[in-house]
């Protein structure tokens, strides 16, 4: 086995040798390299983490037509490691009244939520981390336990701002959960599995070819997930002033922080293998395992920058209006669109796959523009009605 | 080797690196507390009142929502993963799983529990 | 002792104790954080029993949802939401007994039962659970009626519960 076709099975292999032949049990010795593999791969996600910190103050500044930082080192590289030693040496204040336990759990919790979403995603063809045969539901059930660490570090501060903020937090992402359920639906039908590496290999078409519609109600759902504008009413800057994390400083709200830039790179990531296949392109993943993984961190990246675009460019939107869009536009939209796709699955399965490929598109395009349309009389007809209501004030004035 | 095991060991690395870098931000930090430092942050001024505002009763309605459209999608995943494999029936059936469940948002919309008051 | 026994006794004392702490604890947030940890022990159980579904299921609904759904609960009252009175009342000693005796009779009926000495059958290779709950919920022969009555029983949850929070405005 040569190792630029298999790096991480011949290093495996190469420890497990080392650690036997000092007299080590086989399986101990397994699952100890098995366990220094997962930390150097959360390391490397960590150092990554330390450059989004850059990277996502750089786009900021670029948006906002300033220059951002660039005075520590080359570019402003250095920024983000002056910026952790600020954290590591401020000091860690405890609020009065504060719920001692469950606060400090908090952050720990949130990071680990974000941490453990990578145990599903696949670097490359034999680089899978874990394939779990439920992989799409593993990664509601790691947004769950995010969710929980909110309402932790909410509740556990003794601060209104920080209670209304995970009220309001908690609220968000239990809603979008359901559209992002439901879309992930779409690609499970398509690949008929669970598995992220499964859906990644049935993916000689793009599934965002097939289901436009489905990728992009699952990028919405996931910037909702994320808690980034426009569905940031936890944070509020300008009315909740940090909303869930306001009590904490230094290194326990520096967890927050890269716990939801990591969070958003990794949903871009997902949002790759669900619909942009992952670590392939056109058959250079093949090449090398280590193209690959640049493949998928380049369109993890890509993913990212569009979730910063829309942060960027989009005002916050009202928790009404929020819950509104989701239980009354996203939610049936997205059932349909799971009913529609499954029905011209079982119709057109037989048929080749341009007729396949154009009948979903069709499909995805007609649901697009029906439910548009009736969106569009709708606010019509309230529009008529609140400028009715005007000016019956303004006659009885 | 059961698989489950290699997501236990991402858990506990997860916990781990977070545990050490508020640990050593632990270490490296001073400590001087005082009243005024601890006291709960409300932008300056005297923090008035308790630290709780009353929840809104509305959000209990949208987890409630939350949690039976929750449970029936997650029913839906095993179908879903067949449905290739399956003819029209396994559809239909799925579909008309898909609109009780909607024909329960429609209720709940019409009873004016969606909106936000 | 294999290592999945050990992995099994630990978690399960977790299990048992955080169970145990749900009902004594007198701030309810915590009985209810201890309750997510409860159910997340659970989660770690069936994983030990290579119900990987299920045991995701366990964490998606139990406690992305009905724990949460607790705790929204527990915060429509106060912050401090300890309950002050005793923890016991005077009939304890009945619900006692009643336990006692509930657990000798469900040991005396299975002290002959087979299951404990015998151990499992292997999972044949490429068996797939997922595949297997598909084929059983869609298929005729299989449970389609009892899926599709899941649905209607959930609707009508939904609809009890938006009648009794309608009724309460």
């Amino acid at each position: 086995m040569n190792f630029w076709n298999d790096p991480l099975k011949v290093a495996a292999d190469w420890l497990t040798g080392i650690l036997t032949g000092w007299g080590m049990n086989d399986v101990a010795a397994h699952v100890l390299v098995a366990f220094l593999g997962v930390l150097v791969l959360i390391t490397i996600l960590m150092v990554i983490d330390i450059f989004l910190v850059w990277i996502e103050r750089k786009v900021v500044s670029r948006f906002q037509d300033r220059i951002g930082p660039n005075r520590v080192g080359p570019f402003g590289l250095i920024q983000p490691f002056a910026d952790i030693i600020k954290l590591m040496i401020k000091e860690d204040t405890t609020p009065d009244g504060a719920d001692k336990v469950v606060y400090n759990i908090a952050p720990m919790l949130s990071m680990m939520s974000v941490l453990i979403l990578w145990a599903v995603v696949p670097l490359a063809p034999v680089m899978l981390g874990v394939d779990l045969n439920i992989g799409v539901l593993f990664i509601i059930a790691a947004g769950s336990i995010g969710t929980l660490s909110i309402i932790m570090a909410g509740w556990s501060s003794n601060n209104k701002f920080s209670v209304i903020g995970a009220f309001r937090c908690v609220a968000v992402m239990v809603s979008f959960e359901i559209p992002m359920l439901a879309t992930l639906l779409i690609p499970t039908i398509f690949s008929g599995s669970m598995g992220t590496n499964a859906i990644i290999q049935s993916q000689d078409i793009w599934f965002v070819l097939l289901s436009p519609l489905a990728a992009l109600i699952f990028l919405i759902a996931a910037i909702a997930e994320l808690g980034r504008a426009p569905f940031d009413l936890a944070e509020g800057e300008s009315e909740l002033v940090s909303g869930y994390n306001i009590e904490y400083s230094g290194m326990k709200f520096g967890m927050f922080y890269a716990g939801e830039l990591l969070h958003a790179f990794t949903f871009g990531g997902f949002w790759s293998i669900m619909f942009f296949g992952g670590y392939r392109f056109f058959g250079l993943e093949q090449v090398s395992p280590f193209l690959a993984i640049a493949i998928i961190l380049f369109k993890a990246l890509v993913g990212y920058w569009i979730i910063m675009w829309v942060k960027y460019t989009v005002m916050r939107i009202r928790i009404d209006q929020m819950l509104a869009f989701n239980w009354k536009f996203l939610t049936p939209v997205a059932f349909v669109l799971v009913m529609v796709t499954a029905l011209m699955n079982a119709l057109l399965r037989g048929a080749g796959s341009w007729l396949y490929v154009t009948g979903m598109i069709l499909s995805n395009i007609i649901i697009a523009w029906v439910s548009l349309e009736i969106v569009r009389s709708v606010s019509k007809k309230e529009r008529e009605r609140v400028e009715g209501l005007k000016a019956m004030e303004v006659a009885h004035h | 080797m059961n698989e489950w095991l290699y997501v236990g060991l991402f858990f506990i690395v997860g916990l781990i690196i977070p545990v050490g870098a508020i640990g050593v931000a632990w270490i490296l930090g001073p400590k001087k507390p005082n009243p005024i430092k601890q006291s709960t942050y409300e932008c300056g001024i005297e923090p008035i009142g308790e630290g709780w505002v009353q929840f809104k009763a509305q959000y209990y309605i949208f987890a409630l929502v939350f949690l039976v459209f929750d449970v029936e999608t997650v029913f839906l995943f095993p179908w879903a993963v067949k449905l290739g494999q399956l003819g029209l029936f396994a559809v239909v059936e799925g579909i008309i799983f898909i609109l009780i469940l909607i024909a329960g948002l429609v209720y709940t919309w019409r009873k004016g529990m969606l909106e936000w008051v | 002792m294999t290592a999945e026994q050990i992995i099994f006794l630990i978690v399960g004392a977790v299990t048992l104790i955080a169970g145990l702490m749900v009902v004594t604890v007198r701030n309810l947030v915590h009985a209810a954080l201890w309750l997510v940890a409860a159910l997340f022990g659970v989660a770690i159980v069936y994983t030990l029993l290579n119900a990987g579904f299920i045991a995701v299921v366990q964490v998606v609904v139990y406690i992305g949802a009905i724990a949460i759904l607790f705790i929204f609960a527990v915060m429509l009252t106060r912050r401090q939401a300890a309950d002050t009175g005793a923890s016991v009342n005077k009939n304890w000693w009945a619900g006692a007994l009643m336990a006692a005796a509930t657990f000798a009779g469900l040991a005396f009926l299975l002290q002959g039962w087979s299951g404990f000495s015998k151990t499992a059958s292997a999972i044949p290779l490429g068996f797939d659970a997922v595949n297997q709950l598909g084929d059983a919920l869609t298929s005729p022969a299989g449970y389609v009626l009892p899926f599709e009555v899941a649905s209607v029983l959930l609707l009508a949850a939904l609809v009890g519960a938006v009648y009794l929070a309608f009724n309460k405005k």
